[in-house]
């Protein structure tokens, strides 16, 4: 029954008539290397002037001078510490508990630390910290060889003493002629930077600080402002949520911050009895529509009308609004927030202060005890109102010193020249920034600032937690931190480091021991709830129905799971990291929808290789135009409505790979915007993962089911067991073997397991796996040609509305009329809102793997403790092994990837070097690999056991991509103990693995996705 | 100027004639120390001064060669028993010296008796008694020479191989006899095989690797002959995947005291002066100033020459090794205390590997990680104790990841 559904990760599967599927069916290697990408083109062979006979003697000579070299083998030197630092011993990893607070992403975490270098970052769990894609990726960014390496002034490299005291003497100046000066920055949430700077102003007279967010959430604080009296943003428990509707809030991505998807899964548990029921509203396919029980497709004006026709519904009441395609799915949501009361919210990330305070009128009409009040969040401060103030002083010339923080205006604003005119009139300009980017280069003095791995801070994310960051190496460039510099140039002799510990032991620990927070990574704080004033809907409403602007196309511009506001665009990790719903990696591009498409003549033609290509368009917003826009065409995009992200179009410190996409923020005028399209034609090359690594028509793949069915129904119903004939009879297939099996009792026997109903397919394990295994990246064109090297992805695979059962009972209900059209919508490409699955894929350790009976030199092999074992050392590169793997996990080492100027990511510079795991062998080129399920982490944590002469703990053994994953989705263990968590999950009802019916016997489960189909 | 010469003439007569009153007014009063008095003396005094004080040189404290005629034999008692006690009565010379040595107070030795400390300064004056320096010259004579035995077969070897090759050459430029020159090349393909094939296999084996070290450092001299633990200097071959070629602090332990090679070390190459050079090298690479006793802060790291090289592909952990399975490091490392220059003992090669794991029983004595899995291997082979292979040590994923 369950594999009644049809699942596609292209729109052309749908097509049956496709020969590009076909094909891409039946070859593994899409792509082989062209002879001319080792031949050379034809010209320039006829050109040379080498003749055969030359050749053949520099082929004589130079096989001769190498096998000579060869004869003698390296000298390698072995340097050790002149003095040993006591807690350094070389070869055991140290860990510091630490917080990363870049103005975009903030969370606690854990720094692995090997010999001195960070090479890993963890959450920490003891913090309730999660780690997404860009936290992960951070460790990478602080090895970016672009990094400023010392201060500069006007362009030439300058000395610290003597840039402070140019600086000091010139503020003192403008001081004393009483003019403006101004600190910019991002959100920086640190009680003791506030302190420090309001320290300066006392120094300095006329001193302000702007708080500047790149993706603002100003509408929400402001809104939140006026009802709670507190400049933050407010909370959400989501963890005991019954119902949760979304109007276009991306919560489970970067809205507010992000951080949600942990207690978002946590009220999603179906065996601790709680589910939520999930409504999204939105025009762009987001990660958290991906996620939603119900997703309805609506373009921004139309999601504007909806949240007033919501409030309407929920409170009865009757304030002007207009009817939207989605008012019924409307009337629905609104039944079931009344029917959940108080266990239901309502968020929306409509970028407008009164659609916020409407929101918060539903949710205080409900008196919602999801909505959290007390743990109030400031991980955004941003405050639009004084950026517009500031941006028209400075052009009018009335600013005398700016001095800017962890911020890049240049780069993030839409009015950017207005910027730099204004910095042209501005007597002292300083720019702080760990990279010469865009704003930097415009500054009089540029200055580098450490990564947060190399410096000291304190970070305040919620009101309950205050949590601070220490160094875990030493600074690798010239650089300062800007609290350094504030001392300084406050005439303070004191360190920064002094200076926060007193803050905190004077100011917010209280009776907590300074060093246990250090150790620790943070210390609870006790809050207070704050109280609500009334919210004048009916006001709110009319303002807000005024502003709302709608037109045949309106743009709402996102943050990518990848990139995020762009600080790290010079990041190769992430660089490679497919988006979650396109698959598509290196760009940025317009999301349409299939209908406005054919509109306007946009088409995404695939290449015979499963590329895929698509035009241009020229965007105009508000008389702005952006140009050369790659179109991608989104299945269950809003109609009218078109998707852009920010991050990309960067030009300044970034490695020539780097330099892709367009910059969403230069036509990023505030809210969703009216805009004009044009096709202009041309051919543009996309990195998109959609039809690689096809299924192969096994849609079995998958399983899924409703809660209802879940609840009530039978798993045989929805998770049924495959059978086999085994002499004519149907045999579980378990049961059937063509070899004698062994005896797997003995010892570990390691299972991961995954749940595809918490997997929100945020990417953090495929950049964890990154970092613990040294995967490499292969760049923009091997990854269009096929042949990206992760070894674990997380395919997305869209499927029509509602769950294999209903869908069945759907098709074939007797009511004639809309039977005919379900069908339609439920098969046809033009769907106009598939529903989305992630499932995370990596080798699945089969016991019987069908990988290991092809390799001819046994390179691959299977290990006693479950994990299916590659000897790189051993294989020749025949790829039979990946040939016959059903579940295309095997990933064939095409270029030598490191140390190679072709591939000029972290692995060919020495500064990017040093992230590598050294437990871990670089591969060189020509050989297999794919995921070893962390065998040197299971390995270490055996030895560690051993060493202290003591069993295994419960639930000891991790992954990398099992202690990344937020949600709890993937875990981790050994079967063969009783109180491992995988051990229960493996027998769950829910669980399955993957094409059973082959009898691979696969070690990785997973568990049946579950949607909450219940209506109110 | 010839009044100055004059000067210094007459000067340098009264000191020589003072000299020699004080020195037969010294060996008058304080009595010609026995051999045995010495003998005596020099136990106690390596057992409890020498950590400090050497005879000749300055170290924490000051060198006390012939001190018992500089001193008093009353004070350097009640010095030695309690020095904090003669400072605090004032002492003026007590004060002096405790100034000198930068503040440092000694430590309290009031259980000595007087005679003790007699013999200790008996010891003092007379000193270690001046072996023959002989060793540069003996350290050059012992030259390995290769004796008849070992001798004889590399000879026999070279014999027959020429008078094969000989024969062959014969066969092939005189003889007619096809059967012969048939015979001949299946030979000659034969010896190419083998000599072949054993030349590619020792490709990237390196037993008896013995590189050039930028410091000359006897693990014989350490190991062996002062017998300080292997793991005194690895100490990371207990916790860690990597045995750690010890940070030069670690040598400054004790090199802070020892600036030269003692009198009785037996040296068999290059000699006690060679080698007390090398003792300015770990200096030089910690920045010790020697004369003044403290760290000028000018490091400068020693580039040793790695000898045991795995490749990358490979993992070995030290720690298994060592602490789990408790495998002696000479197992794997040859007689290291018998090493003057350390060199590659084990071929290292993947079948050596193999070749132990297959053997060796594993080490579960007191170890709570193999008490369930053992209990259940040994049951299922039918053996008391189970080997590494036995237990996965054999699997390709063990090592190679």
């Amino acid at each position: 029954m369950a594999s009644n559904k049809k699942y596609w990760k292209s729109v052309e599967e749908l097509n049956e008539n496709s020969s590009i599927v076909a094909s891409l069916e039946q070859n593994e290697f899409n792509e082989g290397q062209a002879p001319e990408s080792f031949l050379g083109d034809k010209e320039t062979l006829e050109a040379s002037s080498t003749t055969r006979r030359d050749f053949l003697k520099y082929v004589g000579f130079t096989t001769v001078a190498a096998s000579l070299a060869a004869c003698e083998g390296p000298v390698i030197k072995s340097i050790p510490y002149v003095v040993k630092p006591e807690e350094v011993t070389p070869g055991i990893a140290n860990y510091y508990a630490s917080t990363i607070a870049d103005g975009f992403d903030f969370a606690n975490v854990l720094v692995k630390t090997k010999e001195g270098r960070p090479v890993f970052i963890l959450p920490n769990k003891e913090a309730k910290g999660t780690t997404n894609a860009r936290v992960n990726a951070s460790v990478l960014s602080l090895y970016d060889s672009l990094r400023l390496r010392g201060p500069k002034v006007k362009g030439n490299t300058a000395s610290w003493s003597d840039v402070n005291g140019k600086i000091t003497a010139q503020l003192e100046t403008l001081s004393n002629a009483g003019e403006k000066i101004v600190i910019l920055t991002g959100t920086l949430a640190s009680p003791s930077t506030d302190a420090l700077i309001a320290d300066f102003a006392k120094k300095y007279n006329n001193v302000s600080h702007v708080v500047y967010d790149a993706i603002s959430e100003s509408a929400a604080l402001d809104a939140f402002q006026e009802v709670y009296g507190e400049r933050a943003l407010a909370n959400y428990k989501l963890e005991d949520a019954k119902t949760i509707v979304s109007i276009g809030a991306d919560f489970l991505g970067d809205w507010q911050g992000g951080g949600f998807e942990a207690a978002y899964a946590a009220g999603r548990d179906v065996k601790a009895g709680k589910f939520s029921r999930h409504i999204q509203f939105e025009g762009n396919y987001s990660l958290t529509g991906a996620n939603a029980d119900k997703r309805v497709v609506l373009k921004p004006s139309e999601q504007a009308y909806a949240l007033i026709n919501l409030y309407n519904a929920v409170t009865g009441q009757n304030l002007a609004s207009k009817k939207t395609p989605g008012d019924a799915a409307i009337k629905q949501a609104a039944a079931q927030l009344k029917k959940s009361g108080s266990k239901a919210v309502v968020i929306t990330g409509i970028q407008d202060k009164n659609a916020q305070l409407i929101a918060l009128a539903i949710n205080n009409y409900l008196n919602s005890e999801i909505l959290d009040t007390t743990n109030v969040k400031y991980v955004r401060g941003g405050n639009d109102a004084e950026v517009s103030t500031l941006i028209a002083e400075l052009k009018a010339g009335k600013v005398g010193a700016l001095i800017t923080y962890n911020t890049n205006p240049v780069y993030t604003l839409a009015k950017s020249a207005d910027f730099k005119a204004g910095l042209k009139k501005t007597k002292l300009t300083v720019g702080f920034s760990s990279k010469e980017d865009e704003t930097l280069n415009e500054m009089q003095f540029a200055l580098p600032t450490p990564s947060y791995l190399e410096a000291w801070g304190d970070v305040k994310m919620t009101a309950s937690q205050y949590s601070l960051t220490q160094p875990t190496i030493k600074p690798l460039f010239d650089s300062k931190q800007f609290q350094d510099c504030l001392l300084a140039w406050s005439g303070q002799t004191t360190s920064y480091y002094d200076y926060l510990s007193a803050y905190a032991k004077s100011d917010v620990l209280g009776d907590k021991s300074w060093n246990t927070t250090l150790h620790d990574g943070f210390a609870p704080l006790s809050a207070t709830v704050l109280s609500a004033s009334d919210i004048d809907v009916t006001a709110a409403a009319s303002a807000f129905k005024s502003g709302i602007k709608s037109g045949a196309f309106e743009l709402t511009l996102y943050s990518s799971v990848a990139m995020g506001d762009g600080q790290q665009a010079n990041n190769p990790w992430l660089q490679e990291l497919p988006d979650p719903l396109t698959r598509a990696s290196w760009d940025n591009y317009l999301l349409m929808s299939k209908a406005d498409a054919d509109e306007l003549g946009f088409s995404n033609p695939i290449k015979d290789n499963g590329a895929i290509n698509g035009q241009y368009a020229t965007l105009t917003v508000n008389g702005v135009k952006l140009e050369n826009v790659p179109v991608l065409i989104q299945p269950g995009q809003a109609k009218g409505s078109l998707g852009l992200s920010y991050g990309y179009g960067k030009t300044k410190a970034l490695k020539e790979e780097m330099l892709v996409g367009v910059n969403a923020y230069s036509i990023a005028f505030g809210g969703s915007q009216v805009v004009s399209v044009e096709n202009t034609g041309g051919d543009h090359l996309f990195a998109c993962e959609q039809l690689q690594h096809t299924i192969a028509g096994r849609h079995d793949i998958l399983r899924e089911t409703s809660l209802e069915q879940y609840q009530h129904g039978h798993a045989e119903e929805w998770n049924p067991r495959p059978e086999v004939s085994l002499k004519h009879q149907e045999t579980d297939v378990n049961k059937v073997d063509l070899w004698e099996d062994h005896d797997r009792s003995i010892g570990h026997h390691f299972n991961l397991s995954i749940d595809l109903t918490s997997c929100t397919g945020c990417g953090s394990c495929v950049i964890a796996c990154h970092a613990e295994n040294n995967v490499p990246v292969v760049g923009k064109h091997e990854v269009r040609v096929g042949r990206d090297m992760h070894w674990l992805r997380i395919d997305r695979y869209y499927t029509s509305e509602g769950d294999a059962i209903t869908d069945n009972k759907k098709t074939n209900s007797a009511s004639s009329e809309d039977s005919a059209e379900l069908y339609q919508k439920l098969e046809t490409p033009e769907a106009i809102n598939p529903q989305v699955a992630f499932q995370p894929l990596m080798c699945q350790h089969c016991n019987h793997a069908p990988c290991e009976t092809v390799c001819p030199v046994a390179a691959t092999s299977h290990g006693r403790q479950g994990q299916n074992q590659m000897a790189y050392n051993r294989c020749v590169g025949t790829r039979y092994c990946a040939n016959n793997c059903p579940y295309r996990v095997r990933r064939f080492n095409w270029f030598k990837y490191n140390s190679n100027d072709e591939f000029d990511f972290h692995m060919n510079d020495d500064f990017g070097k040093m992230v590598l795991n050294p437990d871990v062998v670089v591969r060189s080129r020509g050989v297999m690999e794919k995921c070893s399920m962390c065998i040197q982490m299971t390995q270490a944590t055996i030895l560690n056991a051993k060493n202290e002469g003591r069993a295994i703990d419960v639930n000891e053994f991790t992954t990398a991509c099992s202690s990344a994953c937020a949600t709890g989705s993937i875990k981790f263990g050994d079967i063969n103990s009783p109180e491992d968590e995988v051990t229960e999950l493996r027998k769950d009802k829910r669980a399955y693995r993957l094409l059973e019916f082959i009898g691979t016997d696969n070690n990785v489960v997973y568990q049946t996705k579950i949607r909450n189909t219940n209506e109110a | 100027m010839k009044i100055v010469k004059l000067h210094r003439k007459l000067s340098s007569v009264l000191k020589l004639s003072l000299a020699l009153f004080f020195s037969f007014s010294l060996s008058l009063s304080a009595q010609e120390p026995s051999e045995e008095q010495a003998k005596a003396g020099k136990a106690l005094f390596n057992m409890h001064c020498a950590s400090c004080h050497k005879l000749n040189k300055k170290s924490t404290g000051p060198a006390l060669y012939k001190v018992a005629e500089r001193r008093e034999m009353d004070w350097l008692k009640a010095w030695i028993k309690n020095n904090n006690k003669l400072r605090a009565s004032g002492d003026a010379d007590a004060k002096a010296i405790y100034e000198e040595y930068g503040g440092v107070a000694m430590s309290v030795f009031e259980f000595l008796s007087d005679k003790q400390i007699e013999d200790i300064l008996a010891y003092t004056t007379v000193g270690d008694a001046k072996k023959a320096t002989g060793n540069v010259a003996a350290a050059h004579a012992v030259e390995v020479e290769s004796t008849p035995s070992e001798i004889l077969p590399k000879i026999a070897t070279i014999v027959v191989v020429l008078v094969l090759l000989s024969l062959i050459g014969w066969v092939f430029l005189k003889s007619n006899n096809g059967f012969l020159k048939i015979f001949a090349v299946i030979i000659l393909v034969f010896l190419g095989v083998y000599f072949g094939f054993t030349a590619l296999m020792s490709i990237g084996v390196d037993e008896g690797y013995q590189p050039v070290q930028p410091i000359a450092f006897s693990h014989k001299i350490h190991a062996g002959d002062n017998k300080i633990d292997c793991q005194y200097c690895h100490s990371s071959a207990k916790h860690s995947k990597t045995s750690g070629i010890p940070s030069v602090n670690v040598c400054m332990n004790c090199h802070k005291n020892i600036s030269e090679v003692a009198d009785d070390t037996k040296i068999d190459i290059k000699g006690k002066e060679y080698l007390d050079k090398e003792i300015q090298k770990v200096y030089e690479a910690a920045g010790w100033d020697a004369e003044n006793l403290k760290y000028t802060g000018e490091t400068k790291p020693i580039k040793w020459v790695r000898i045991h090289n795995l490749p990358d592909f490979a993992y070995f952990n030290h720690s298994q090794h060592v602490t789990v399975a408790g495998v002696k490091c000479q197992k794997c490392h040859g007689p290291v205390e018998e090493m003057d220059e350390m060199y590659q003992f084990s071929p290292l090669t993947m079948g050596w590997c193999i070749d132990c794991h297959k053997e060796t029983e594993v080490n579960i004595e007191g170890n709570g990680y193999y008490k369930k899995i053992h209990e259940q291997l040994s049951h299922k082979y039918g053996v008391e104790k189970v080997t590494i292979a036995q237990l996965g040590g054999k699997e390709c994923g063990k090592c190679h990841y």
